[in-house]
C-alpha cells in the first residue's frame, strides 16, 4: 500500500492577513492512499488544504510542501494544478456567465487534456449520469445560485473530468443529505485508488465508511497532534476531540 | 481560428492601412463650400442641400457639449468631410477594385455573405462601394440600399421619414452630420413582411483624417419585422479620427426593429453616434449595442415609446481599455400608456479605462402603467480604471413601475484563485470572468459575431494580468 510520499509536509506556517494560523504541520500522503484530516472547527483544515492549492492570500512563511518531488510552495495554483493537484472546496465560487461545460471544457484543455468535443460530452453526460447531476447543468452557470449540496456534486464532476492524482476533499459530505452523501461517496471511491489519492477532511465517520481511510491525522491549533488508523476517527465520533487531545498532551513530546 | 488570433499583432487587430485610392475628396476642414461641393457631386436634390446648410449653421453655432466625456481635443479644420472612393457604385464582387477587396476579404465580407446574408452593404470610406440585395428580398419589396442611393431612387419615401427621428437641431453632432452626411443604410419593409435572416452592414474608415458621418434610415411598416446588423472596425492611423453617425428607426404599428451593432474603432476614433428610435403601438424597437475600442465614445440608444403597449429593449456592452473611455447608456421616453422599457448595460474597465453609464428614463403623464426596468453593472479589472453612473429619471405619472439596480464590482480573488486551481492561468481565468461578465449581451448576438466579440475581447484582455 504505501510507497514513496506523493504529498509530503514538513514544518509548514501558513499566515492569512498578517494572522498565523498553522504552526508547523506535517503531513504525508504517499501513492495512492486514503487520509482523512479532522481537527475541531478553526483548526486550520481549510487553511492548509488552500495553502496546498496556492491561495495568493495564504502566506507560507515557514516550512516545506512538495508533490511528487516538486516544490509546491513556488508554484502558482495554475501550475499545482497540472501537477495533478485538485481542491473541492469547501465553498466553491461562483462565475456568472461561464457555464458548466465550457468551464470544464477550458480547465482540460488547460491541463493538456483536452479530447474531441463528441468525446467529451459523452464523457460528461457519463460522469453527470453516474453522480445524478441533471443535464440542465451543463448549461447553468458554474455554482450560481446552485443550492449547497449541488456545489458538492459539481466539484465531484470537476474531480471525475479533471483525474487529478490527489483529490483535497474540503468538508464535501457536510450539507448532503444521505442519498446524496452515496452518491458522491461511491462517485469518490470509482476514482480512489493507485492513480489518485485522497485528503479528505471531514467531521464525519460516515463518509469513511466509504473511502476506508489508510490513515486519520487530527490536526489541532496549526498542527497535526496524532495520526492513527481507521479507528481514529470511531473515537472521535464516539468521545470528541478532548480525550484525544488530554492524551496527546500527557504524552512525552518527541 | 486560432491560428488567425495568433497571427493578429498585441495592437489593434483590424490596424491595416491599404493605398488610398480615393478619386474625390473635399478640402480638409468644414464651410458652406464643402457641404456644398457634397451635396453637388452627390448631384443631391435642392431640398437636401438646404438641409445640409441649415444644419451646418446649427453646427457652428451650437457650443462643444460641456457634459460626458472629454472631447476638446477634435480639431474640426483638420479632417476630411467626404471622401469618395470609386467612380460607381458596384453590385457585382468582379467589378470592386483589387485594393478594396483585399480589405473586405480581411474582414471575411465575402465568406460572410456566402453563408447566409440576405445582403450585404458594405461601406468603404463614405461611399457604399459593394451592394447586393437577394432577389427575395427584393421581391418582397424590401428595399435595403446605401441612403445616397435611398435618396435618389426613392426621394418621396426617403424624404417622409429622413430627419424626422432626429433633426439637425437636435445636437452638435447630429447636426454636424445632417451636413454632411454620406452612405450609411437605407431600409424599408413593406406592412407584414417579416425577414428572419438579419441584415448587414460592414463599415470602415480608411482614409487618414477622414470623418465617418454615414446616416441610417430604417422603417419597418405596421406588423413588420427586421434584423439589422452592422459591425465596424477601423484602422489606427496618427492623427485623430472622427466618426459621427445618425441612426433614425421607425417601428410603425406592431413591427419590431432590432438593430445590433459592435464597434471596434481603433483607439483613436472619436465615436458621437446619436441614435434614436420611435416605436408606435405595439411596436417594439431593441437596440443590441457593443462597444469596444475608440478614444472616446458618446452613445446613447434611445426609444420614444409613442403609442400604447409599445415596447423597448437595450442591451449595451462596453469595454474601455487603456487611455480610453466608453461614456454609453440609453434613454427611453414613456410617451403612451402601458409602454415597457428594458434596459441592460455591462461594462468592463481596464488600466486607467473609464465607462460611465449615461441613462435617461422619461414618464410623461399620459403613459399610465409603463414598466421601466434599468439594470447597469460595471466590473473593474485594476485599482485604476473606473466606473461611474449616471442614472435621471424624470416620472410624471404616479402610475408607473421601475426597478432600477446598479453594481460596480471587481474581479474578485476568489473567482481567479477557483479558476486558477483547475489549470487555468491566471489571464485565462481573467478572460472566462470577462466573458462571463459579456455572457447576458453575447447571448444576444448571432454566432459568428458571439465568436468575434470574444475574439476582440480576449484580444483587449492581453498583457492585462502579470
Ligand atoms: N483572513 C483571516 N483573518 C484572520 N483569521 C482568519 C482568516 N481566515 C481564517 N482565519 C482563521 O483561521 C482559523 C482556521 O480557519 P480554517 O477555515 O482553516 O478552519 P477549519 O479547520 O477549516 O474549520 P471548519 O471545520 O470550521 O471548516 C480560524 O480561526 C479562522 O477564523
Ligand atoms: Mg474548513
Amino acid at each position: 500500500m504505501s510507497g514513496t510520499p506523493t504529498l509530503s509536509v514538513h514544518g509548514l506556517h501558513v499566515s492569512v492577513d498578517g494572522k498565523e494560523i498553522l504552526k508547523g504541520v506535517d503531513l504525508e500522503v504517499p501513492q495512492g492512499e486514503v487520509h482523512a484530516l479532522m481537527g475541531p472547527n478553526g483548526s486550520g483544515k481549510s487553511t492548509l488544504a488552500y495553502a496546498l492549492m496556492g491561495h495568493p492570500k495564504y502566506q507560507v512563511t515557514a516550512g516545506a510542501a512538495s508533490f511528487d518531488g516538486a516544490d509546491l510552495i513556488a508554484l502558482p495554483a495554475d501550475a499545482r494544478a497540472k501537477l495533478g493537484l485538485f481542491l473541492c472546496f469547501q465553498y466553491p465560487t461562483a462565475i456568472p456567465g461561464v457555464t458548466t461545460v465550457n468551464f470544464i471544457r477550458a480547465a482540460l484543455r488547460a491541463q493538456g487534456k483536452e479530447v474531441p468535443a463528441r468525446e467529451f460530452l459523452n464523457r460528461l453526460a457519463a460522469e453527470m449520469a453516474l453522480l445524478k447531476i441533471d443535464e440542465s447543468f451543463r448549461q447553468r452557470y458554474i455554482n450560481d445560485g446552485f443550492s449547497g449540496g449541488e456545489k458538492k456534486r459539481s466539484e465531484i464532476l470537476q474531480l471525475a473530468m479533471l483525474r487529478p492524482r490527489l483529490a483535497i476533499l474540503d468538508e464535501t459530505d457536510s450539507g448532503l443529505d444521505v442519498d446524496a452523501l452515496r452518491t458522491v461517496a461511491e462517485g469518490v471511491m470509482q476514482l480512489a485508488g493507485p492513480d489518485m489519492g485522497v485528503l479528505v477532511i471531514t467531521h464525519y465517520p460516515r463518509i469513511l465508511q466509504y473511502l476506508r481511510p489508510d490513515r486519520v491525522h487530527v490536526l489541532h491549533a496549526g498542527r497535526v497532534i496524532t495520526s492513527g488508523g481507521a479507528e481514529l476517527a470511531q473515537r472521535i465520533e464516539r468521545g470528541g476531540y478532548e480525550p484525544i487531545l488530554g492524551a496527546v498532551a500527557a504524552a512525552p513530546v518527541a | 481560428m486560432a491560428i488567425q488570433a495568433r497571427e493578429l499583432t498585441k495592437d489593434y487587430q483590424f490596424g491595416f492601412h491599404d493605398e488610398d485610392i480615393s478619386v474625390f475628396r473635399t478640402a480638409k476642414g468644414l464651410s458652406p463650400e464643402v457641404v456644398a461641393a457634397i451635396s453637388q457631386h452627390k448631384k443631391e436634390p435642392e431640398w437636401m442641400l438646404k438641409f445640409r446648410l441649415k444644419a451646418l449653421d446649427h453646427f457652428m453655432k451650437r457650443p462643444m457639449p460641456n457634459w460626458g466625456a472629454d472631447l476638446s481635443t477634435i480639431d474640426f479644420d483638420n479632417i476630411y468631410y467626404y471622401v469618395k472612393p470609386v467612380e460607381e457604385q458596384s453590385r457585382s464582387w468582379d467589378d470592386v477594385p483589387l485594393a478594396i477587396k483585399n480589405t473586405f476579404d480581411r474582414l471575411g465580407i465575402p465568406e460572410a455573405e456566402r453563408k447566409f446574408l440576405a445582403g450585404v452593404s458594405a461601406q468603404y470610406d463614405s461611399e457604399v462601394v459593394y451592394h447586393n440585395i437577394r432577389e427575395d428580398l427584393e421581391q418582397q419589396g424590401v428595399l435595403f440600399s446605401d441612403c445616397d442611393t435611398g435618396l435618389r431612387e426613392h426621394e418621396d419615401l426617403f424624404r417622409k421619414y429622413f430627419g424626422t427621428v432626429i433633426p439637425p437641431n437636435d445636437n452638435k453632432f447630429a447636426a454636424l452630420n445632417s451636413a454632411v452626411w454620406s452612405g450609411g443604410s437605407f431600409v424599408y419593409v413593406p406592412k407584414g413582411v417579416h425577414l428572419d435572416i438579419p441584415l448587414q452592414a460592414y463599415f470602415r474608415i480608411n482614409s487618414d483624417n477622414m470623418g465617418q458621418f454615414e446616416r441610417t434610415l430604417i422603417i419597418a411598416e405596421e406588423g413588420s419585422s427586421v434584423h439589422y446588423i452592422e459591425g465596424c472596425t477601423a484602422p489606427t492611423y496618427s492623427n485623430d479620427s472622427l466618426h459621427s453617425a445618425v441612426v433614425e428607426l421607425i417601428a410603425h404599428p406592431g413591427a419590431k426593429i432590432r438593430y445590433t451593432t459592435i464597434q471596434n474603432w481603433s483607439d483613436n476614433v472619436y465615436n458621437l453616434v446619436t441614435k434614436r428610435a420611435i416605436a408606435h403601438a405595439g411596436a417594439t424597437v431593441e437596440w443590441i449595442d457593443g462597444n469596444l475600442g475608440s478614444k472616446i465614445t458618446m452613445k446613447y440608444p434611445s426609444v420614444y415609446l409613442m403609442g400604447e403597449g409599445a415596447h423597448a429593449e437595450v442591451m449595451s456592452a462596453a469595454f474601455a481599455g487603456t487611455g480610453q473611455h466608453q461614456d454609453a447608456g440609453s434613454k427611453a421616453i414613456h410617451v403612451a400608456p402601458n409602454t415597457t422599457s428594458n434596459i441592460v448595460s455591462r461594462s468592463i474597465s481596464k488600466g486607467s479605462g473609464r465607462t460611465s453609464y449615461r441613462g435617461h428614463i422619461k414618464v410623461l403623464p399620459k403613459a399610465h402603467g409603463a414598466k421601466v426596468s434599468v439594470r447597469c453593472d460595471a466590473l473593474l479589472l485594476d485599482e485604476e480604471s473606473r466606473s461611474d453612473t449616471y442614472p435621471y429619471m424624470d416620472i410624471e405619472n404616479p402610475d408607473v413601475t421601475v426597478g432600477h439596480e446598479a453594481s460596480v464590482s471587481k474581479v474578485g480573488e476568489d473567482q481567479i484563485f477557483y479558476l486558477t486551481s483547475r489549470g487555468l492561468s491566471e489571464q485565462d481565468a481573467t478572460a472566462l470572468i470577462v466573458n462571463g461578465f459579456f455572457e447576458p449581451f453575447v447571448k444576444e448576438l448571432p454566432m459568428e459575431y458571439a465568436v468575434e466579440l470574444n475574439r476582440l475581447l480576449a484580444l483587449s484582455m492581453e498583457g492585462a494580468i502579470g
